[in-house]
């Protein structure tokens, strides 16, 4: 720092650099969130406002089975929407690491997460539904028709589509950086390639793997959009449930609780990750 | 082995561009229902471009973005440099509020400034919910992801560039006009470059906040879908699409040219 800055100096820096931008997150995000908090212990007043009585009543609501259920949907849409994921993004990271024209392929891959998000999603119920391409082709072979829309699985495969890239891109940075070395020292221990990879690869890109996880899952259990156009009712997960709160049921306490509910996921989610990479590892996932 | 991988990459590939070639090749199909193809037409476009209503929300859309953008580049530009550079109380607690927007769900940030208006409107009398509402929710979230990018910018770079030009006498405005704003200036690009494609994609977030007359594209396409699609639709995707590209090439070839 400058020999010549006073504290008062100092002090003025701070507020100009930090002042607006703290301020703004102050106001918009640390109240709209303790808001949230506040607004959970509250009750749906009769024409939908907040009211009285406080109490834990709106938390005691989400263990009905109705509720339940939902949770358990995202749960199983963000683990299957991940694991399908690793299985379509880890082996393509690897291909774009090691291609001449990885910068092409790099491109072809964000050119479609360039599109709009609800056009991505709309494209699906195009193909699914059911005088759709998929059920045309399968027609072609005399199977079908099949109503593929709406559905679990229209809801799982968009989920997919839609967040893909977040998966692949962190791997894809670590094989950038993996040691190849490694692989063939275990084969020159006499490593057959199955061993060698799981020993020699494997952990190396844990920091990816675990970062496109992070990035796949949290948004996959939290959106409502997917399900709400590829789920078509049938669907209907914590983040549906919320919009439904907010939108016709009009009870803004119990939606509070439910983003309450949903955020404790999400924080157990990126507890587990910090444990896994430590404090750094938060960094990288921007 | 090999071809394996190359297999499988090529069936991912396809996964992706299938969908979009689909909408594409619907916008100029002749049929309104169904994928079979019936001839070739652009009356969907002609019929988009007709739609008073599609120009106005085209241009709620670029209003939102280049204005939220600009402000949060500002806001988060100074405290990218704030944070790298200062030491304050409560900077620890900052840096955790910084990654909330980041990490929360979208729907959840949605009803969050929704409550934040409602409670502002019964207590002080505005704002409305309105283009001016959904502005100040898309700051909210830009602010977060200018601030991490360029603040990973400025950890790059060295200080001893700026201790050099403070040591010949620069003042502590002119270091940072002159040494550290150009030097950040990469980072500063892509944050606002992702703020703007950030604002142009939102949907959730503007559905909490936008009021009548606050149309969006992303809300109209939404609504539009909700209703059963009007090949309009398509075109209006199409369109979209092309200007994605065009966009990505566009950053593309600079990056090349640049390398």
């Amino acid at each position: 720092m400058n020999e010549a800055a006073t504290p008062w100096r100092r002090l003025f820096r701070v507020l100009v650099t930090v002042g607006p931008g703290g301020l703004w997150l102050l106001v918009f995000v640390l109240i709209p969130t303790l808001l949230v908090l506040v607004a959970s212990f509250l009750t749906r007043g009769p024409y939908g406002e907040l009211s009285g009585p406080w109490g834990l009543h709106n938390y005691a609501k989400l263990l009905q089975p109705a509720y339940l259920e939902a949770f358990a949907q995202s749960l199983l849409v963000g683990v299957l929407a991940t694991l399908l994921s690793a299985l379509m993004g880890y082996p393509l990271a690897f291909y774009i690491a090691r291609h001449p024209r990885r910068d092409l392929l790099l491109f072809l891959l964000l050119l479609p997460f360039l599109t709009n998000f609800l056009i991505r999603v709309y494209a699906w119920l195009v193909l699914l539904q059911r005088e759709g391409l998929v059920n045309a082709l399968l027609g072609a072979f005399g199977v079908g028709p099949f109503t593929l829309y709406p559905s679990f699985f229209a809801v799982l495969l968009a989920t997919v589509y839609t967040f893909l890239p977040f998966f692949v891109l962190p791997v894809y940075a670590s094989v950038e950086r993996l040691d190849w070395q490694l692989l063939e020292a275990a084969y020159d221990l006499g490593a057959k390639p199955f061993r060698a990879f799981l020993h020699a690869v494997l952990p190396q890109t844990y920091p990816g793997l675990f970062a496109g996880s992070v990035l796949v899952f949290i948004p996959a259990m939290g959106t409502f959009v997917v399900a709400d156009l590829l789920g078509a009712g049938r669907v209907v997960l914590i983040g549906n449930l919320i919009q439904q709160q907010f939108g016709l049921t009009r009870d803004w306490a119990f939606g509070a609780a439910l983003s309450v509910f949903l955020m404790g996921f999400v924080l157990l989610a990126l507890y587990l990750y910090a444990r896994l990479q430590g404090e750094r590892g938060l960094d990288e996932l921007v | 082995m090999k071809r394996l991988l190359s297999l499988h990459a090529l069936l991912v590939y396809l996964f992706l561009y299938l969908p979009i070639l689909v909408i594409v090749a619907l916008s100029f199909n002749e049929s309104r229902r169904g994928v079979r193809f019936t001839g070739f037409t652009l009356d969907w476009y002609r019929a988009l471009f007709q739609d008073p209503r599609v120009l106005e929300y085209f241009l709620n859309t670029l209003t939102v973005a280049f204005v939220s953008t600009l402000v949060a580049t500002l806001l988060g530009t100074l405290l990218a440099v704030g944070l790298v550079r200062y030491r304050f109380p409560g900077k620890g607690f900052l840096r955790y509020l910084l990654y909330i927007p980041v990490v929360v769900p979208d729907v959840v940030m949605g009803v969050s400034l929704l409550l934040l208006f409602a409670l502002a409107r019964e207590v002080l009398g505005f704002p409305r919910l309105s283009l001016l509402t959904v502005i100040l929710g898309h700051i909210t979230f830009q602010v977060a992801f200018v601030t991490l990018v360029v603040r990973s910018r400025l950890l790059l770079l060295d200080p001893a560039l700026e201790e050099a030009a403070r040591d010949l006498g620069a003042r502590g405005w002119q270091t940072f006009w002159y040494v550290t704003l150009p030097l950040a200036w990469p980072g500063v690009a892509a944050g606002a470059l992702l703020a703007l494609t950030l604002s142009l994609d939102d949907f959730v977030v503007t559905f909490f906040t936008a009021g009548p007359g606050a149309t969006t594209l992303p809300l109209y396409i939404y609504s539009s879908v909700k209703l059963g699609v009007s090949p309009k639709v398509h075109a209006l995707s199409t369109l979209i699409i092309g200007l994605g590209a065009f966009f990505l090439a566009l950053g593309y070839a600079l990056g090349r040219r640049r390398v």
